[in-house]
Order: C-alpha cells, then structure tokens, then sequence
C-alpha cells in the first residue's frame, strides 16, 4: 500500500446470495488529487463498488482501503474521512435547506457552532444562500443536486463519491455542477471518484477512468490513452454499387482496419485528415462514386462501446427510468 | 478531528426530530392526525354505544302498569332507581365504569397507538427507497442510532396522539373513575411508552427489509383489525366467546388497555392486577424492541 494512493481495492469482490457475482475480484487504485471516472453499463457493478467503498455494503471477499484505512475492519474512520453525493435526492422534502445541511452535520457530531458556519459557507459555495430557508419541497432538481453537494462537504471530505451526479439534470446545471467539481478539487485537493453515463462528462473532468463490466475492470488509464488504444480515427465510408471494397481500401496507407456495417465501411486509421483524400483518390480510381463520407475523432464513447459491445442492457431499469420512478413517489409521498 | 463529538448517541436527537418535523412542521398532516381520533371517538363512541342499552333511560315504566298497581309517584321514582340501578351495576360490573365512552375511550388511545406506530414503522421504507438510508449509513452515525431515532419517534409520535384523545374525550362525556389522581396521568404515559416501543420496533423489523411500500402495507392491514377486535378495546374480554379470549388473553393491546382503565376510569385499583399488567407490556417491549434492533442492525450491517 503506498502512500500517495488515496483508493486502494485489491481483489474486491461482492457476491449476492451466494451465487450472483456483482463485482468479481477487481484491482484498482485512485491517487490522492485525482478525479477518478467508474463507467461502464447497468448492472455492471458501478454501485456495489460504490457501496462497498463507503461501507455500507462488506465484501465478500478481497479488500479496500481509504487513506489507508482499511473499509472493513476500520470502517468507523472511513466513513470521517468521506463524503457522499448520492444519485437520489436524499434531502427532506419537509425540512429547508439549511436545515438539511445541519442534519448531516449532526449525523457526523459536528457541533452547532461549527456546524452553523460550515453550513453558510457551503450554501454560498453552492449558491443556494438565498433560498436556505426556503423548503427543499420548493427546489428546483438542479437545486436538490446541488444541495446534495453541499451536505456531502459537510465533513470536509478528503475523499468524496458522487454517484451519478448530473443524472437528469439540464445541459447549464451540468455544466454548473461540472464547474463546482473542478473548484472543489482545485480548492480543497480533494480526491473524488465519481460514476457517470455521460461519457463526455467523464472525458472533461476524470484524470482517469476505469471502465467496468460484468464486475470485472476492464481496462483503466486516462481518457487520452483509451482514445488512443482505440488505434486512430474512425472513417466513414459510403458508396453506389453494391460491391466490396474492403481489400482495396486495406492496402492505403493508415488504414488499420476496414469492416463493413449496414452498407457502409467503418475504417480506423491513424491521421484520418491523410486518409481520406486518400481513399476518396484510390475509389474514384477503382471507378467506385463515394456517396458519403465522414470522420470521427475517437471520443470516451468510442472507447466504451469497444469495450462493453454495443447490445443494449434490458437486465435492470436504465437509470434515468428509475429515476424518474423515484421523483414521482417522492411527489405521491405527500 | 477536534470538533467531533465520538459520543456513540450522537445524531440520535437529530434523527428523532428530523421525523417529528415532517409531522409537526406539515399543517395538514398535524391537523390530520388531530381530527382522526376525533372521527374515531365520535363516531364509534356514539354509534357503539353500548351503554345506552341499559342506562336508566331505557327503563320506564307504563301508564298501564302504573294504574294497575296503582303506584304512587314516590313508588314510581323508586321503581325507576331501581331499575336504572340494575342498568348501572351491569355497566359496571361488564365495563368497570357506568359511562361506556369512558371505556371506549381508552380502548381509543391503544388503538391509536397502533396506528401511528404501524404507519411511523413505513418511513423506514421510503428512508430506503428515497436513498436516505443509505445517505446515512455511509455516515459515522451508529446503526442502532439510526433504528433506535425510528423507534423513539414513533413512540413519542403516538404518545402525543393517545393523549390528545384523552383531552377530545373529556367534552364527549368521559369520566374518571374515583380512584382517579392527576399522578395516574403519568402511569398512563408509562404505559403507552411501552407498548409504543414494543409495537414499533415490530413494524421497524417487519419493514426494514422491504422496498416495496405495498408489502408493509399488506402486513399491517393484515395485522390491525385483529389486534384490534381480539383484545379488550371495545368489549371486556370476560363476555367474549371461548377462543376470542384466548387470542385476547395473550394480545399485549389487551393489557394497555385494562390497565389504562384501572388508572382511569375504574372505580378502584387492584395493584397486583396492574402489576402484572406493567409487567407484561413491560416485558413484550423489551423483547420486540431487542428483536426489533438486532434483527435491524444485522440487516444494516450487510
């Protein structure tokens, strides 16, 4: 265990009922600092990493630790040092914000002085001052979200989870919520591992990402070394007749590889801009009319639909649906 | 870590309140809880009023009866007594009071008990369901505080209820018996401290489990009207049939009410009978309330 890693898991693994495996022997490490993305399709373990990590659910086998600390047998110190940004919404709907704020507070035995302050400098952060005594029944999602936020600093985290944090949230909340993120690392050095959907997201804000599968880790690094292992840029490749051209447009120069998908080519090369002046060239020539053409630079989901395959997860609720569902008994609640 | 309180209880108090704030700090919640037993009171106070069978109005003697015995008007206000007496001493004998609300009305504050700590025993679920719970176990907060803040909740929760019933009762008609002192009130309250803990670390362990609020919801609906019906709320379990009173014998409800009623409205206390009556609801809260927080704490502790 060395010192600089603020996440140690060394063989974790949590079995249900002793037969479906949900996170199968998994090795990862997050340094102190570090935005540190978990992605990867429902069901894939994403959560009961999470839930191990914050000791609410024991492993079955393997351990963890934080700060090194380990998440089993020093459980207690652990869950000081972090903090928690949950997908749902966990604020009381009854009570104001800077009541909620409090509450957390009391949950750690933080004193009321301290607390009180800690609790105003928080909603300034988030810039919910104004509405700190309004109830969070009156809250817009974004403000909910960001109200999370401020509960989960509470304790003045040295590592903290965020759980899906932008899950249905609008385009300017997300890119606000994506902004508090950065400050919070960048003013307090806080190490924070987050699980997210949107690839784009993990892409802006992770130094790196693992991405996850049938509760195995499949590959890890940060963002530009994924892109990059996907071997290049993607080309596009439309044409008239209905006739093979994969051997013609292996031998240009770049091109990596050619597959064929619904009538049109999928060609990795490296230096795409190069390349396709090239095969435009090199069909024109074959006597083959280029119908459509385009070119992608890998993005995050690139990479992931290279990893996790691209066939659909029916096995649970997408988590927008149940998030939705949640939303709508917290309204019946009333 | 300076300014961390290590006690093991802290955030009990916060927890407790945080649910008694949803009830106190919602209007239309707190009214509702208010007027219920009203309705309760009301309604069935008056249309099962039993009492009225054999109070002294249901006895009057005819102008035929009269004439034929040729009764003087002295006679006729003693034959009156007499009966209305009867009435009276089967009131008291069946009811141990002549005022039939009075009875009812205890029953009341037990069954209200029971309610409110079956529905305060569902908010574990929506704790669960809306992420609260796990919001707060990955806290430093002990897991028996988190069970334990549920529990006390509901207890104070019902013990609020129960005795606004009592106040309600009083314009309604009831009466304290003679051996009545104010002191009384607090035996009452120890009694509806325990039962209230006993029942809600039962629904607490019932639902800890589920995240489906239609399964609690099946268990209490399945649960209440026996418990109910199967203890001394409305009728003595002495007039009840052979097999009701054995089911009633053994319903902790039952032993609430009897001895609410001894401390109320009975005319005198039989001390070794309230005795065991403490000692029973005594003992069934410590067992469900100990059941109740490890069945609890292990499940939290997964």
């Amino acid at each position: 265990m060395t010192e600089e890693d603020a996440i140690k898991a060394e063989g974790l693994t949590k079995v249900f009922n002793g037969s479906l495996v949900a996170v199968d022997h998994i090795n990862f490490s997050v340094k102190h600092g570090e935005i540190f993305g978990f992605l990867g399709p429902n069901g894939a373990g994403k959560t009961t990493t999470i839930n191990m990590l914050i000791t609410i659910l024991k492993p079955t086998e393997g351990k963890a630790s934080i700060l090194g600390q380990d998440i089993a047998k020093q459980h207690n110190e652990v869950r000081y040092s972090i903090g928690l940004v949950p997908q749902e919404y966990t604020a009381d709907e009854d009570l104001t914000g800077f009541e909620n704020i409090l509450l957390c507070a009391d949950l750690y035995g933080i004193s009321r002085e301290v607390s009180k302050k800690r609790a105003m400098d928080l909603l300034k952060l988030v810039e919910l001052t104004d509405f700190k005594d309004k109830k969070v029944q009156t809250f817009s999602g974004g403000m909910r979200r960001r109200l999370e936020l401020a509960c989960g600093l509470i304790n003045r985290p040295k590592v903290l989870f965020l759980d899906e944090p932008t899950l249905g949230l609008d385009v300017q909340t997300r890119a606000a919520t994506w902004n508090y993120i950065k400050t919070l690392k960048k003013q307090f050095g806080m190490t924070l591992f987050m699980t997210t959907h949107y690839l784009e997201e993990a892409d802006a804000l992770c130094d790196r990402v693992a991405i996850i599968d049938h509760g195995k880790i499949i590959v890890v690094g940060t963002p530009e070394e994924l892109k990059d292992s996907l071997g290049g840029d993607i080309i596009t490749v439309g044409i008239k007749k209905d006739e093979d051209i994969t051997g013609l447009v292996e031998k240009i120069e770049h091109v990596k590889e050619v597959k064929k998908e619904n009538g049109t080519y999928r060609i990795k090369s490296e230096n795409g801009e190069v390349t396709a002046p090239l095969i435009i060239e090199a069909l024109r020539k074959a006597g083959h009319v280029v119908t459509r053409l385009s070119l992608t630079k890998p993005t995050l989901n690139e990479v992931y639909l290279q990893y996790t395959g691209r066939s659909m997860r029916d096995a649970e609720d997408s988590g927008e649906s149940l998030h939705a569902k949640r939303m709508l008994m917290a309204r019946r609640r009333h | 870590m300076n300014n961390v309180s290590k006690s093991k209880l802290h955030g009990l108090w916060a927890l407790t309140n945080r649910e008694l704030k949803k009830w106190y700090k919602a209007p239309t919640v707190f009214i509702l809880t208010l007027i219920q037993p009203v309705i309760w009171l009301g309604l069935l106070g008056n249309a099962l009023n039993l009492g009225s069978l054999v109070s002294s109005g249901s006895f009057t003697i005819s102008p035929e009866l009269i004439s034929s015995l040729q009764l003087t008007p002295a006679q006729i206000t003693g034959l009156q007594g007499f009966f209305s007496g009867i009435g009276d001493s089967i009131l008291q004998s069946t009811f141990g009071t002549t005022s039939y609300i009075s009875f009812m009305a205890v029953g009341m504050i037990a069954f209200t008990a029971l309610f409110t700590t079956m529905f305060s025993g569902m908010s574990v679920v929506w704790d669960r369901r809306l992420g609260f719970l796990n919001k707060a176990l990955s806290t430093p907060v002990s897991r028996s505080v988190i069970i334990i803040s549920k529990v006390l909740s509901a207890t104070l929760r019902s013990m609020f209820q129960a005795f606004i019933i009592l106040i309600i009762a009083v314009p309604l008609g009831f009466q304290v018996g003679e051996a009545f002192t104010p002191i009384n009130i607090l035996g009452v309250f120890a009694f509806l401290f325990l039962i209230c803990m006993g029942l809600s670390s039962l629904f607490i362990a019932i639902n800890i489990r589920s995240t489906r609020i239609e399964t609690p919801m099946a268990v209490m609906n399945l649960l209440n009207l026996p418990l109910t019906f199967a203890s001394s709320a409305f009728f003595p379990i002495a007039r009840m049939p052979g097999w009701l009173q054995t089911v009633a014998n053994v319903n902790p409800l039952s032993y609430t009410m009897d001895g609410m009623r001894q401390l109320l409205i009975n005319p005198t206390i039989d001390y070794s009978k309230l005795a065991i009556q403490y000692g029973y609801v005594g003992i069934f809260a410590a067992i469900l309330t100990t059941i109740g927080i490890v069945l609890s704490w292990r499940y939290l502790n997964k």
